[in-house]
C-alpha cells in the first residue's frame, strides 16, 4: 500500500449508524451480502437492499431463513474468495454462535455489523451489550464504535484488517442499538468511493478453487488441532499491530484518528471512568460537570475489545488511583459481573489501581449525566470508608443493594 | 425565521405525535437541515414497537458545536405537538420556563393557553391537519409542522427544509408536502416573547 496518501474529499451528511454501515459496505465494494432481519439491525439490510436494487452496489444479496444461515452463507462465499458482509443483533447473534467459531477457525475475513441489543428472556428490543459480550471467546476481532462517523470508518478499517495476510480473522463492528443505530448525526463520507477501494485492494488468499483444491475446516486429530488454534492466537496478536497501522492510514486518508483506548481529560486525573459505545458521549458531558465541581476526573473509552489493548490501557492508567468501569452487560455469577471490568482488573491489580465495576443501562434503562455523577459519588463514599467491594455495583435497579 | 435562543449552546426539541403522523421523519428533517447549514444536530426517535395511532416521541439537539449526549430530552426548549388529543401532561412535561410550544390545532392561542392552565411558555398554533387535508388529502401533518417550525425557530431557512423534504418523501408527494410547509410557514400564529 502506498504511504502518505492524499486526504480524500468528503461531504458532510446526516445519517444514523445503521445507514453509515450501509454506505461503508457500498464503498468497499462487497461481493456477497446475506442477513436476516432483526431489530435494530433491520435498517442496515433495508438500505443495502435498496443500494443493490438501484445498482449502487454490484453484489449478490442472499435472502436467508435465519441468522445461522446468514453467517453460513457468507462463510461459504468468503471461502470461495468473495468479499462479504453480514449484520445482526441480539438473538440473531446468539443463533449464529456456533458459526462464529467456524468463521474464525477457517480464517475467513468476514465483516459483520452488530447494533447491540439485550437478550431474551424476557424479550427486550432495546439496547445493552449482552449479545456482544457473549461472543468474547469466538476469536473475532471486535471494535466498539461511539459515533456514526466511527461506525463508517470502522467498517472500512474492518476490511483492511480482516483481509491482511498477517491476520485473516473475521471482524465485528459493534455500536449501541437504537441509541446509535437509529440516531441521525453528522458525519463525513468520501465523495468518491474510489479512494476507499484503494485502501482495500483485492489480495490473494487460500480459497476454494477447483484448479487448486483444498479442504477447509476438516476434522483434525489431537496431533494438529492445538497448533491450528495457536495460529489463531498469533493472528489475534498480529491484529493489534495491523489495527495500529490501518488506523494511521485512515488518519492520513480520512483525517480521523482512532486509538484502541482513548483518554478524555486524563492528564491530571486521579479517578477515571471507563466505558464503551455511545455512552462515552454522556460520560464526557458528566466528566466536564464533575470537573467544574473540583474533582480531578477523566474518562477512558475502550474501542478495541478484541484484541484487548492491555499495553495501551496500562499507559493511560499510569497516573490514576481509581478506575470505574461501566458495563452494559452482566456476566452472571462471575467474581465481578461487568465483562469489561473483569478484563481491566488484572491490569489494574498489577498497577495498584482500585477497580469499581458498575452495571448500568441494562435493557436500555436510561443513563443520564446525573446517573454518572451518582455513580462517582457512590465510589467516592466507598473510598472514604476504605471499602473496595469485590462485586459489581448495580446502578439504578429497583430492589438493588 | 424566529429568534428562539440556544440555551447553554444546545437547542433541545421534543416531538410528540401518534404513529403514522410522521413525527420521526420531521425530527430527521430537522437534523438534516441543521447539518446542511453547517450546524451539529442529532435526531432520535423514542424507541418502541411502532404502531399506527400509538403516542410517539422524537428528539432533536441542535448546536454550533459537536453533540455528545445520547440521553432523552427531559427539559426541552421547544415542544412540537402533532396531535392535540395527546394529554397535555405528556407534552408539557419538563418544558423550560419561557420555552416554545408549537401545537397543531384549530383553536386560538387564547383557547390553548386557557386549556393548558396558563403555563409560563410561549404558545404557537397552526392548523396543520386542515393544511394537510387540503394539500395531501390525508392527515399526515409533519411537513406542515416543519413549515411552522422553520418560521419560529432558528435552525435553517425554509428553502433548506424544502430541499431536505424533497429527499425524504416519495417523488410524487414532494410538491404537495412543500405546499404544506409553505402554507404553515405563512399561517402559524405565535405569542410575543
Amino acid at each position: 500500500m502506498e504511504r502518505s496518501m492524499l486526504r480524500v474529499k468528503q461531504k458532510r451528511v446526516a445519517l444514523n449508524s445503521n445507514h453509515a454501515v450501509a454506505y461503508a459496505v457500498r464503498d468497499v465494494d462487497v461481493d456477497v451480502i446475506a442477513a436476516y432481519p432483526i431489530t435494530p439491525q433491520t435498517t442496515i439490510m433495508e438500505k443495502l437492499s435498496e443500494m443493490v436494487a438501484n445498482g449502487e452496489i454490484d453484489a449478490e444479496l442472499i435472502h436467508v431463513e435465519s441468522e445461522h444461515s446468514a453467517l453460513s452463507a457468507v462463510v461459504g462465499a468468503s471461502a470461495a474468495g468473495a468479499r462479504v458482509f453480514t449484520a445482526t443483533s441480539s438473538q440473531g447473534l446468539e443463533l449464529m454462535h456456533e458459526v462464529l467459531h467456524i468463521a474464525s477457525g477457517m480464517r475467513l475475513p468476514i465483516v459483520m455489523a452488530v447494533p447491540t441489543r439485550a437478550l431474551s428472556a424476557p424479550i427486550s428490543i432495546w439496547n445493552d451489550y449482552s449479545d456482544l459480550m457473549n461472543t468474547r471467546d469466538t476469536s473475532w476481532i471486535t471494535l466498539i464504535a461511539s459515533t456514526a462517523q466511527e461506525v463508517y470508518d470502522s467498517i472500512i478499517q474492518a476490511y483492511m484488517v480482516a483481509e491482511d495476510p498477517r491476520v485473516l480473522l473475521p471482524v465485528m463492528v459493534a455500536y449501541d442499538g437504537f441509541l446509535m443505530s437509529h440516531t441521525y448525526e453528522p458525519l463525513n463520507i468520501p465523495e468518491d468511493p474510489t479512494a476507499i477501494r484503494e485502501l482495500v485492494p483485492r489480495r490473494d488468499r487460500i480459497t476454494l478453487d477447483i484448479d487448486k483444491p483444498v479442504t477447509m475446516g476438516t476434522i483434525t486429530d489431537p496431533r494438529w488441532y492445538y497448533e491450528i488454534k495457536y495460529q489463531q492466537v498469533k493472528a489475534m496478536q498480529n491484529a493489534s499491530l495491523v489495527l495500529k497501522e490501518t488506523s494511521k492510514t485512515l488518519h492520513e486518508v480520512l483525517g480521523r484518528k482512532y486509538e484502541p483506548v482513548e483518554g478524555y481529560k486524563m492528564d491530571d486525573a486521579e479517578v477515571a471512568i471507563l466505558t464503551y459505545g455511545g455512552l462515552f458521549g454522556t460520560v464526557q458531558e458528566a466528566v466536564d460537570i464533575i470537573r467544574d465541581k473540583g474533582l480531578d476526573i477523566g474518562a477512558i473509552r475502550l474501542r478495541q475489545w478484541r484484541p484487548f489493548p492491555s499495553e495501551e490501557l496500562t499507559h493511560l492508567m499510569h497516573d490514576i488511583d481509581t478506575i470505574i468501569v461501566i458495563d452494559r452487560a452482566i456476566s452472571y455469577g462471575a467474581s465481578i459481573q461487568g465483562p469489561v471490568a473483569l478484563e481491566v482488573y488484572p491490569i489494574a491489580a498489577r498497577m495498584g489501581v482500585h477497580v469499581f465495576s458498575v452495571i448500568a443501562g441494562i435493557g436500555q434503562r436510561t443513563v443520564l449525566e446525573k446517573d454518572i455523577m451518582g455513580i462517582v459519588n457512590k465510589v467516592l463514599d466507598y473510598l472514604d470508608q476504605g471499602v473496595i467491594p469485590l462485586r459489581s455495583i448495580y446502578w439504578g435497579v429497583r430492589g438493588g443493594e | 425565521m424566529g429568534e428562539t435562543p440556544y440555551n447553554d449552546g444546545v437547542l433541545e426539541i421534543r416531538w410528540h405525535g401518534r404513529g403514522g403522523q410522521g413525527a420521526v421523519t420531521a425530527a430527521i428533517a430537522i437534523a438534516k437541515a441543521a447539518v446542511e447549514v453547517g450546524k451539529y444536530a442529532t435526531a432520535s426517535p423514542e424507541f418502541g414497537a411502532e404502531r399506527r395511532g400509538a403516542p410517539v416521541r422524537a428528539y432533536n439537539r441542535v448546536s454550533s458545536r459537536p453533540i455528545r449526549a445520547r440521553t432523552p430530552i427531559l427539559e426541552p426548549d421547544v415542544v412540537v405537538v402533532l396531535d392535540s388529543s395527546l394529554p397535555p401532561d405528556m407534552y408539557l412535561d419538563g418544558i423550560k420556563a419561557g420555552g416554545l410550544l408549537l401545537i397543531n390545532t384549530k383553536r386560538s392561542i387564547d383557547e390553548v393557553r386557557k386549556m393548558l392552565g396558563d403555563p409560563d411558555i410561549r404558545i404557537a398554533v397552526v392548523d396543520a391537519t386542515g393544511i394537510a387535508l387540503k394539500t395531501l388529502g390525508t392527515p399526515i401533518v409533519n411537513t406542515a409542522m416543519l413549515g411552522a417550525f422553520a418560521k419560529l425557530v432558528d435552525v435553517a431557512d425554509l428553502d433548506v427544509f424544502e430541499n431536505v423534504i424533497s429527499d425524504l418523501v416519495p417523488k410524487r408527494f414532494i410538491s404537495s408536502n412543500i405546499e404544506s410547509m409553505r402554507i404553515a410557514y405563512n399561517s402559524v400564529v405565535v405569542e410575543n416573547e
